[in-house]
């Protein structure tokens, strides 16, 4: 009986072998765990966001710069929480803590006299990291929802201790003298400044993270969440590797805080506040449980649904409501898995 | 893998920007006047917000939907009492509705949240409540007035009245933020006994088993609260459920005892005393108007609140009217503001260096009127023309 | 000593109704596996309903039990269109799920019943103090809730340890699995349970609502110390419940007495005053913290 695996056919024997003058290897169509930025588009959409504000302002409608700032901060917060909730599977319901943190360090220094945005901003962005990386060192160690229970408990923590300190406002919040210098000739008190700034945050932020995410970085995250005893028992440090998403996240939440704390000029523990973290869930969910531009989309149809409907009726909530027990029920991966076919989000 | 041409974050962007063309009307026209009233119509203090409301457009049909000759849009939002959607909205009300006047907000934490905004626009606020006193000594501003009065004001017009009346312990409760301390201050600048218990709770609280525990166990012979609205509800009918009201006499300023606890509590309130700068039973012309038709629109007689509603919308008319509806000069709109040329319900109105107002404070008390209602009786004046305390700190920009 | 007696009252009455709001919740969690956000409103359904009839027939118990049959019903329909869905999925959808039926529902409300909150008076009979000691009088309405709370457990208790369902009930938190297939009717275990966790809440919001205000939203707060309490006692277990709610309770008070009297020498009447309770409850998460990193599945299991 001939081994007809050893005998090479004819169509192997035609084709020539690559040679490294020929051409170099093809790269490798992207797999499960990547996600490509499908930079046409991406870049038609910064086109298009860098346009905004000449169109606001030739429509006269220059509050709406302050909208889309607005939008893209919450772009910002709403990705971190997707780094470590849909690539990650970690279920965080103190997310809101980290912006609150950032938002805090930038009110306090400027309370102290430091305005730069070199000083101030790395710190704000530093301190939501460390807090990140401690709060995740403990609760990392639980599991499903003991996890989602003992984030909650944290954030709850950080909110009770913000109420306490009565030199910062307390429950009453403080209002900011003005917003962070950058640098003599950018004034962030104009509209269209503090847009472009919020601007590059985003998009710095999440070139960041879609690297991160096709790297092995990535790679690892989104195996760990697909089968995480596997992970284990192949031999990778799952703990380590969750840790280090979670701090980012916290950091990038951090950076989305300095950015809110500027753009509304006032400091508050409600910023803290659970259902604020539920917001950020609800972003997440309705624009895509791990899908890359997730958390932009789910930002962007909250608060544009947000703004439209509120000025239509005072109960517009129910609206909101509505539309996410939809998305839940019956679209279990949020409106862009809609779009595409290959399978993302979080099996129980 | 091909991307679908239509991609979602594409069509988002799409859909805000023809959202933004859609919203063309907020476009500001000259001749007319938009006022932001932006109260707190949510939550406990709910009522006193919708009586500020409805006082303001009560004042507006009586000028025949104008505010000084020109017509008056007056643009209604809930602050939910949260310090960060009230600025949010006010902000709203600033940039993209182009407001002239704001007015509204109850709670004077909200209103140190808003101001900023508000003052940094130039846009004029006049206050139909919160008077708190750091917009009345160092951080005064030539954008704030108040059509109300200084927080300090009424509660120390019961501190004079509970030392008149010589009461030697008192035990003092206010809400732990920025009128509650004014609160406070102002019982205790008038009030020269001693204080037995003196607390704060929070805002929010509703509940104060713990702080009638703690009276109780103080044992004063008085006690004085500031709390407004729903708190001031809440508090009294535990206060009489634990059975202090028989060994402790209650204070309290108008906030405390005007129609909206009084239609809650009812009976318990008899004999209770408060001070206020209006009562309903005021002897003007313009009062007795008023009294009349806001019982004839909404069923019900009017609090202080409503009077102060009424009050702002009548000098914002008057203002505009003596600048000739010109609100671009913001230095004349300012003088004729000071000027405060109109007829108050509460009696003669005029304003201090500070823009506080300089003005009567009357002793009230809860009893059964003529139809048997259970209501206020002005019973005499504690304070004639009572200028505030912190005046002489404010060196308000000429 | 009267103030201790008056506060460790207080504290009590509070546990207890804490009790009733987290007996439901680590029921439907033990039993169903289902995070439910929407627990809160309807305790919020609760108390309106509950005032709602009471001023419509003048009488606060025919108000309350209108509340409770009412809220009952509304939990059952709630139960079988929309949350039955929920159980086969994972936490993040459920939390999701339910805090989307929370914003309808306060919405709902707010259409019915408008802003403001509405007046929920206690009877009349019950609206003065009582004499309990020589010298000390303590509210009568505050120690029919105390009543109530502690008749409600002890039915709890008779239910779960002495009947039929009880012990499908116990099974099911044991070990939901098993308790399936020993047979156990399924659909019908679980709306009983959730229809019970629906009256529960209605007793509480009921008898909370002449003490606080029944207004739109007033579950949120009371839900996330729920939450707390059936962390801390074991989630599906009643027994961890009242002891989470008693402790919770307890620490509750003290943030509003002790602690504000030992900050007050070093920080003033003021600071204390927003310290005080804000280190009460910076307390509870961290014992909620605390029981979450070392004995997750609670201080009294339903495990066992």
């Amino acid at each position: 009986m001939e081994d007809l695996a050893m005998t090479p056919t004819s169509s192997t024997l035609a084709a020539p072998l690559p040679t490294s003058a020929s051409a170099a290897p093809r790269a490798p169509a992207p797999g499960l765990l990547d996600h490509p930025l499908h930079w046409r588009w991406a870049l038609a959409l910064l086109v298009l966001l860098l346009a905004l504000p000449f169109v606001a302002t030739a429509l006269k409608e220059e509050f709406y710069i302050g909208l889309a700032s607005r939008v893209l901060i919450f772009a910002l917060a709403a990705t971190s929480l997707n780094l470590i909730l849909g690539f990650g599977g970690m279920i965080s319901f103190g997310h809101a803590a980290f912006i609150g943190l950032g938002a805090y360090a930038v009110g306090i220094l400027m309370q102290s006299g430091i305005t730069s945005a070199w000083v101030a901003w790395p710190v704000a962005i530093g301190a939501s990291a460390l807090f990140a990386l401690a709060i995740g060192a403990i609760s990392l160690r639980t599991k499903g929802v003991y996890f989602i229970m003992i984030t909650l408990a944290f954030a709850q923590m950080l909110y009770y201790v913000l109420v306490s300190l009565k030199a910062y406002g307390g429950e009453d919040g403080m209002s900011l003298p003005g917003r962070s210098i950058i640098a003599s000739g950018i004034d962030l008190a104009q509209d269209q400044t503090f847009y472009y700034v919020a601007l590059a945050a985003f998009a710095l932020a999440f070139i960041v993270v879609q690297r991160l995410l096709n790297a092995r970085f990535g790679h690892t995250l989104q195996a760990i969440r697909e089968n995480e005893t596997r992970m284990v028992a192949i031999g990778f440090p799952v703990y380590r590797y969750k840790l280090a998403a979670f701090t980012l996240a916290g950091g990038l939440a951090g950076l989305a805080g300095v950015l809110v704390a500027n753009q509304s000029g006032f400091v508050s523990p409600a910023l803290l506040q659970w259902n604020q973290s539920g917001m950020l869930m609800i972003m997440v969910i309705l624009g895509g449980v791990g899908q890359l531009y997730g958390g932009f989309v789910g930002a962007v149809v909250f608060l544009v649904l947000e703004e439209v409907l509120s000025s239509y009726t005072i109960y517009w909530q129910f609206g909101l409501g509505a539309v996410l027990l939809a998305v839940v029920l019956l679209t279990p991966n949020g409106l862009m898995s809609l779009l595409q076919r290959r399978p993302g989000g979080i099996t129980k | 893998m091909t991307m679908k041409l239509s991609s979602p974050a594409l069509r988002h962007a799409a859909l805000a920007l023809s959202l933004a063309c859609a919203s063309l009307t907020a476009a500001h026209a000259a001749d007319s006047v938009k006022v932001g009233l932006l109260s707190t119509l949510s939550g406990p203090g709910a009522g006193l917000g919708i009586d500020i409301r409805d006082g303001f457009n009560l004042a507006i049909k009586h000028t025949g939907g104008k505010l000084g000759g020109l017509p008056a849009e007056v643009i209604i939002a809930d602050d939910q009492q949260n310090p960060d959607m009230a600025r949010q909205t006010a902000e709203r009300m600033i940039k993209r509705d182009k407001v002239d006047f704001m007015t509204g907000i109850v709670f004077s934490n909200l209103m140190l949240a808003v101001g900023p905004p508000v003052f940094q626009s130039n846009t004029f606020y006049i206050s139909a409540n919160a008077g708190p006193s750091q917009y009345a000594g160092e951080q005064c501003n030539p954008y704030f007035f108040s059509a109300s009065y200084q927080n300090d004001d009424m509660h120390e017009a019961v501190g004079k009245t509970v030392q008149d009346k010589g009461f030697k312990k008192v035990a003092l409760l206010a809400p732990n933020y920025p009128a509650g301390k004014d609160a406070i201050t102002g019982f205790k600048r008038a009030y020269k006994g001693e204080v037995v218990l003196e607390t704060y709770t929070p805002l929010s609280q509703l509940d104060y088993g713990s702080e009638l525990s703690k009276m109780r166990a103080a044992k004063p012979d008085a006690v004085y609260i500031f709390l407004p609205g729903g708190l001031g509800i809440n508090f009294i009918k535990q206060f009489v459920g634990a059975g202090l009201s028989k060994d402790m006499v209650l204070f309290g300023p108008g906030f405390s005892a005007d129609e909206d606890v009084i239609k809650a509590v009812g009976e318990p309130m008899l004999g209770m005393f408060n001070s206020s700068q209006w009562a309903h039973d005021l002897d003007n012309a313009a009062n007795k108007k008023f009294v009349a038709d806001f019982q004839k629109e909404y069923g019900r007689l009017p609090t202080l609140y409503a009077a102060q509603g009424y009050d702002a919308a009548r000098l914002i008319d008057a203002a505009v009217r003596d600048t000739k509806g010109k609100l671009d000069n913001k230095a004349t709109v300012r003088k004729a503001l000071e000027a405060a040329k109109f007829d108050a319900v509460r009696g003669p109105f005029k304003f201090n260096t500070n823009h506080f107002p300089i003005q009567d404070y009357y002793l009230r008390v809860i009893t059964k009127d003529a139809q048997g209602r259970i209501t206020n009786r002005t019973l005499g004046t504690i304070f004639k023309a009572h200028a505030d305390s912190y005046a002489s700190a404010c060196k308000m920009p000429s | 000593m009267i103030l201790f007696l008056e506060q460790s009252l207080n504290g009590l009455q509070f546990g207890l109704m804490l009790f009733l709001l987290a007996a439901g919740l680590t029921l439907v969690f033990g039993i169903m596996d289902t995070i439910n956000l929407a627990h809160g409103s309807l305790y919020m359904v609760g108390a309106y309903l509950t005032a709602a009839a009471a001023a419509a027939s003048g009488s606060f118990l025919v108000g309350l039990g209108a509340g409770i049959v009412g809220t009952t019903v509304i939990g059952v329909l709630l139960e079988v269109s929309v949350l039955r869905r929920l159980y086969h999925r994972d936490h993040l959808s459920q939390v999701l799920g339910t805090f989307a039926i929370l914003l309808m529902s306060n919405e709902v409300v707010r259409t019915i019943w408008g802003s403001q909150p509405i007046l929920l008076n206690p009877p009349a009979a019950l609206a003065g103090p009582v004499e309990l000691l020589p010298g000390f009088t303590y509210p009568a309405f505050r120690l029919l809730i105390i009543g109530v709370g502690l008749a409600v457990a002890a039915l709890l208790y008779v239910l779960v340890t002495r009947t039929r369902v009880g012990m499908q009930v116990r099974a099911g938190a044991s070990n939901r699995e098993m308790a399936l297939a020993m047979g156990t009717d399924v659909r019908r275990l679980f709306t009983m349970v959730f229809g019970l966790g629906a009256a529960l809440c209605a007793v509480a919001g009921g008898l909370l609502g002449p003490l606080l205000a029944v207004q739109v939203g007033m579950g949120e707060s009371i839900l996330i110390l729920a939450f707390v309490v059936i962390v801390i006692g074991g989630i599906g277990s009643i027994r961890g419940a009242l002891m989470g709610a008693l402790l919770v309770g307890v620490v509750d008070t003290c943030g509003h007495t002790v602690v504000p009297m030992v900050l007050a020498q070093t920080l003033g009447a003021q600071a204390a005053a927003t310290a005080g309770p804000a280190v009460a409850s910076i307390l509870i998460y961290v014992l909620m913290a605390a029981v979450l990193f070392w004995k997750p599945e609670g201080l009294f299991p339903a495990h066992g």
